[in-house]
């Protein structure tokens, strides 16, 4: 028999791989406070969703191929025709089931998690907010602005409040929750400022467009700024604008540009659907990050219109989101990607992704030949954080993994 | 912001009806469950936390943990502690069994209408 010995973490040729220590973040003046034990909930919770991504999901996938495809052929006679059947044969199956009420338990642990952190230092957090933003004109509210039924109706990500709920006036709690604790979705992998997805558009630009000299650059449901400052950054003589709904997104959002040093940009609360404050042809580049899926099939309409009226000639539209579900794309990926849609309160998910994107972008006005097509990882300090370009395990909908579709104005 | 308000917005529900992917009592322990998870999991932190603090300040050596011995007395304490707290999480399948040795058990709400007879 072997000789035993103490049970270690780490052997001599194993290679950590998943999300660092939550102590690697990046902080700014308006990030909440953490304390020991609220860093290590949140370093479970990362680590917990890990388990689930590599641990876990094949075996829903090998019941999906042994069990649930089998027995619904048996019953059918054909196998599912669209991951609607594949997705409502799973729910029939322990594997899906027990799987599919971890991953939620997780994010409603991660929510109550992250907003008792931000909730028991809400005033401290308004009050260093206020401090950088008070008679900043660099930040436009509109407070009586309706919040539209695709964003009221459930809360994104089973975040309560959504991104516009204020507990008091000048309350920042939902934008230094989605900040901070967004970490435990992504376990990392957006970087030290969760702003991979910033970084890896900048780079695209730089490598697919080295001759674009944008002068002025908005972001459309930029909520707190993750992908916009390196934008803002990347391009210093650039103007930059980040619309958004919510009110402490924006509020805490032009407090964390500030504490992080990024000054030539503004936050202004709109509706994308809208933008008549901004004349036609105000802006060079027009970006979104991981916001199409937020939204409905009337508002999708209506942004493209906003974006084609407000591009220059020879500017550019940028939509980052994750894979659209093609022909290619088997139907139990297809499935498992519409998770999110059905059991995660992100309601327009699943719609988004079979939409023929390219036809709403030429209905919009762009010509056929100007669409852009693109895939993007996030960028991100490798000596600290995980690589998603590296990174072998499928978390259907969460990798920091997209697609671009794009159009030149 | 109270204490107690911001317990109650912190474990708040989100708007939108709950999923059910198992039997809704089954689901409702699990959720009890991998919050204790968690719980269990910040504790052990805490603890290797506390550990690593003691051995860099050198009050603690590398392997006076994982080679502590302790006397008799400690020895028994520490084991009527585990049979204690394993009483304490057991609870219930210990009183499923006296429950089913007794046999006869009335409830108290039949107690009730039969003590309130006039």
């Amino acid at each position: 028999m072997e000789k035993s010995h103490p049970m270690t973490n780490r052997s001599a040729d194993s290679v950590y791989d998943g999300p660092p220590d939550y102590r690697v973040v990046g902080r700014h003046a308006v990030f909440p406070e953490t304390d020991h034990d609220e860093i290590e909930r949140i370093n479970f919770l990362a680590q917990m969703n890990r388990h689930l991504s590599a641990r876990v999901v094949p075996g829903v996938k090998a019941a999906y191929d042994a069990r649930v495809e089998p027995k619904f052929r048996a019953e059918n006679g054909r196998p599912p025709r669209d991951r609607h059947e594949a997705r409502k044969a799973m729910l029939d199956d322990a594997a899906f089931c027990t799987w599919s009420a971890l991953r939620r338990m997780t994010m409603e642990q991660r929510q109550q998690a992250g907003r008792w952190t931000v909730l028991r230092q809400a005033e401290q957090l308004a009050f260093i907010a206020a401090e950088l933003t008070d008679g900043d004109e660099r930040l436009s509210l509109d407070p009586d602005m309706p919040i539209p039924r695709y964003v009221s109706a459930v809360d994104h990500h089973c975040m309560p409040g959504s991104y516009h709920t204020e507990n008091f006036p000048g309350d920042v709690t939902a934008g230094a929750n989605y900040d901070h604790a967004g970490f435990v979705t992504t376990g990392g992998l957006l970087g030290r400022y969760s702003d991979g997805g910033g970084h890896a558009v900048v780079q695209w630009v730089r490598r697919n467009l080295p001759d674009f000299h944008p002068r002025d650059i908005l972001e459309i449901g930029a909520t707190v700024g993750h992908s916009t400052l390196p934008i803002a950054q990347a391009f210093p003589d650039a103007q930059m604008i980040a619309v958004d709904l919510g009110t402490p997104m924006l509020r805490y959002g032009l407090a964390r540009a500030k504490s992080l040093g990024v000054d030539n940009l503004r936050f202004v609360q709109a509706n994308g659907e809208n933008l008549s404050m901004f004349p036609d042809r105000s802006f060079d580049w027009i970006q979104t990050t991981m916001f199409l899926h937020e939204l409905s099939t009337t508002a999708l309409r209506n942004i493209f219109a906003e974006c084609r009226r407000l591009l220059r000639p020879g500017g550019i539209v940028l939509h980052v989101e994750q894979p659209q579900y093609g022909p290619d794309m088997p139907l139990f990926e297809q499935a498992m990607r519409d998770w999110d849609a059905f059991y995660n309160n992100e309601p327009f998910w699943s719609r988004l992704h079979e939409m023929d994107l390219d036809k709403h972008m030429i209905e919009a006005g762009f010509a056929k030949d100007s669409l852009i097509h693109g895939g993007v990882t996030a960028v991100v300090d490798r000596t600290l954080f995980p690589d998603a370009a590296e990174d072998s395990t499928e978390d259907y909908g969460r990798k920091a993994a997209w697609h671009v579709i794009g159009a030149r104005g | 912001m109270s204490v107690s308000d911001a317990l109650a917005k912190a474990g708040a529900k989100p708007a939108g009806k709950r999923p059910y992917f198992l039997d809704r009592e089954v689901e409702r322990v699990l959720a009890i469950t991998m919050a204790v998870v968690q719980e269990l999991a910040v504790a052990r932190q805490r603890v290797d936390t506390l550990e690593r603090l003691l051995r860099a300040k050198g009050i603690l050596t590398e392997s006076e943990i994982e080679s502590f011995k302790p006397d008799a007395d400690a020895a028994t304490e520490r084991a009527l502690w585990t049979q204690e707290y394993l009483a304490r999480v057991l609870r219930i399948l210990q009183q499923e069994n006296e429950a089913s040795a007794a046999g006869g058990d009335v409830a108290s709400e039949d107690v009730a209408v039969e003590v309130s007879r006039s």
